[in-house]
């Protein structure tokens, strides 16, 4: 059993990281990576609002009718993000009006979803819980690296603390205009999947040809 | 599993009825920490265009500072007059203008701006002895993404500038978000609002503008912003023009016989 759990908590770090492999939630690594404060506690938000959902679904999993069952995960994920938005709100308010609608966004992450229907209706509520734990820091390790690299070179900052001085503010360093806009991130993600890629060649999917479509060998084959 | 149609009705209504009642429970709990957070955010926004801002303020000090040194004052948007009869503090500029029974539709301007409001809020800034040390105006306007909400600071001659903030934009962080970035906005401060007749001069220029003395009516550009920076030129030449805070600052000049 302890392995069981062990690998349910480690697996969404490398092995099957949501982000790096499945590729989900991405729409938020990119607009909320700029700065390593927001990132953290979006990542915070993301962890709490998958153990949560994780947690409530696994509990009622047996009661919920399969044919309501996706809008009946959706009505409490959406419950959990506007919670949790309204902390953010009367607790971190800078922040919370940084992310902006970005929290209010997870509730379209697809990696929220993706575990409740995958594993939590099939999983009792302390497994759900560890893959949920899990899955969350597979997302918010690949913000945090991409944050890190973003802030540091587009604004020389480390968690708003200054580590290279811009020239803007009298320093040397002249900031990399590219990392403080999205698509730096979709260059950084994909530097983290390719290199996970390297030492885990098992994630290599097979090379995909254009074109190289078997010809219609029977009749219905659609093309 | 099968289940009868009534099961799930009746298990649809359950997790929809729990579900609200803590959504309910967390929005009702939260609101006034929320609001307070927000009147707080604007306040200590004000003070530091006042320069009472001390770094790591603590939200008791920051209201605190704000009651005593800070006199919010009501005008009538129009005619420039003070209002009486409505509470400064608790007076929402930005819901006012929202709401059309308290404004109406402003004049096409390159700020953007839909509609002002009939009664607007300004700030006096009180000096220790209780004489007032200059004036601070709520203004905004759109940028490139987003709009810019902000104050401008002008001194007690409704002329020089004293500083400039946004408290509330989405513009690109590292590009317009530089609006932000307090060695720009120090670059404001000794600069004039209006040339000698009277018209609104100041603006943010492509490149990099002289020193005040020689330079008076222009700023910095922001590189990589100039949509940003082009919203923020047209902002202040709405709100300090005729149609925006002019009547108000015409009847600040005659009182203080400018």
């Amino acid at each position: 059993m302890a392995a069981k759990n062990r690998e349910v908590l480690l697996d969404p770090l490398f092995n099957n990281n949501p982000i790096a492999l499945q590729v989900l939630g991405i729409c938020s690594a990119l607009a909320v990576t700029t700065k390593m404060s927001t990132a953290f506690v979006m990542s915070l938000a993301v962890i709490f609002v998958i153990v949560a959902s994780n947690v409530s679904v696994s509990l009622i999993r047996n009661f919920i009718p399969s044919s309501i069952r996706i809008i009946v995960q959706l009505t409490i994920i959406a419950s959990l993000v506007i919670i949790t938005d309204q902390v953010l709100k009367a607790f971190v308010y800078d922040i919370s009006k940084q992310l902006s609608v970005f929290v209010g966004l997870i509730i379209t992450n697809c990696i929220v979803m993706g575990r409740a229907e995958a594993f939590a209706m099939q999983n009792g509520p302390k497994l759900s819980f560890i893959d949920g734990v899990g899955n969350g820091l597979g997302y918010a390790m690949i913000l945090m690296v991409v944050a890190f690299l973003r802030e540091l070179f587009g604004s020389g900052k480390v968690f708003g603390l200054t580590v290279l001085q811009p020239v803007t503010e009298g320093g040397w360093y002249v900031p990399n205009g590219l990392m403080v806009l999205a698509p730096s991130a979709f260059l950084l993600i994909g530097c983290f999947i390719w290199a996970i890629r390297v030492f885990k060649t098992d994630q290599v999917e097979e090379e995909f040809h254009v074109g190289a479509l078997p010809e219609p060998s029977h009749e219905g084959h659609i093309r | 599993m099968e289940h009868s149609s009534r099961y799930i009705v009746v298990f649809a209504l359950l997790v929809c009825g729990v579900c609200s009642i803590f959504v309910a429970v967390s929005a009702v709990s939260l609101k006034p920490r929320q609001e307070r957070n927000k009147a707080i955010d604007i306040q200590s926004k004000v003070l530091s265009l006042a320069g009472l801002l001390e770094d790591g303020m603590s939200a008791d000090a920051i209201s605190e500072t704000f009651t005593s040194r800070i006199e919010p004052r009501i005008i009538d948007f129009e005619t420039g007059a003070y209002a009486e009869g409505i509470d400064a503090i608790a007076f929402d500029q930005r819901a006012a203008a929202a709401d059309p029974d308290t404004s109406k539709s402003a004049p096409p301007n390159d700020a953007q701006v839909r509609r002002v409001p009939d009664n607007a809020v300004v700030y006096h800034v009180m000096g220790e002895g209780g004489e007032l040390e200059g004036l601070i105006l709520p203004i905004h306007g759109k940028g490139l993404w987003s709009t810019l909400y902000g104050f401008i600071a002008l001194g007690t001659d409704a002329n020089s500038i004293r500083g400039i903030t946004f408290y509330e934009h989405g513009e690109t962080p590292g590009l317009g978000g530089e609006v932000d970035n307090p060695r720009w906005k120090s670059l404001w401060e000794g600069r004039k609002a209006f040339d000698e007749r009277g018209q609104v001069a100041i603006r943010v220029k492509k490149g990099a503008a002289g020193p005040p003395e020689e330079d008076p009516y222009q700023v910095d550009g922001l590189s990589g912003a100039t949509i940003t920076a082009r919203g923020v030129t047209a902002t202040l030449a709405f709100w300090l023009g005729d149609d925006g805070f002019g009547s108000y600052l015409d009847q600040f000049r005659a009182e203080r016989g400018i």
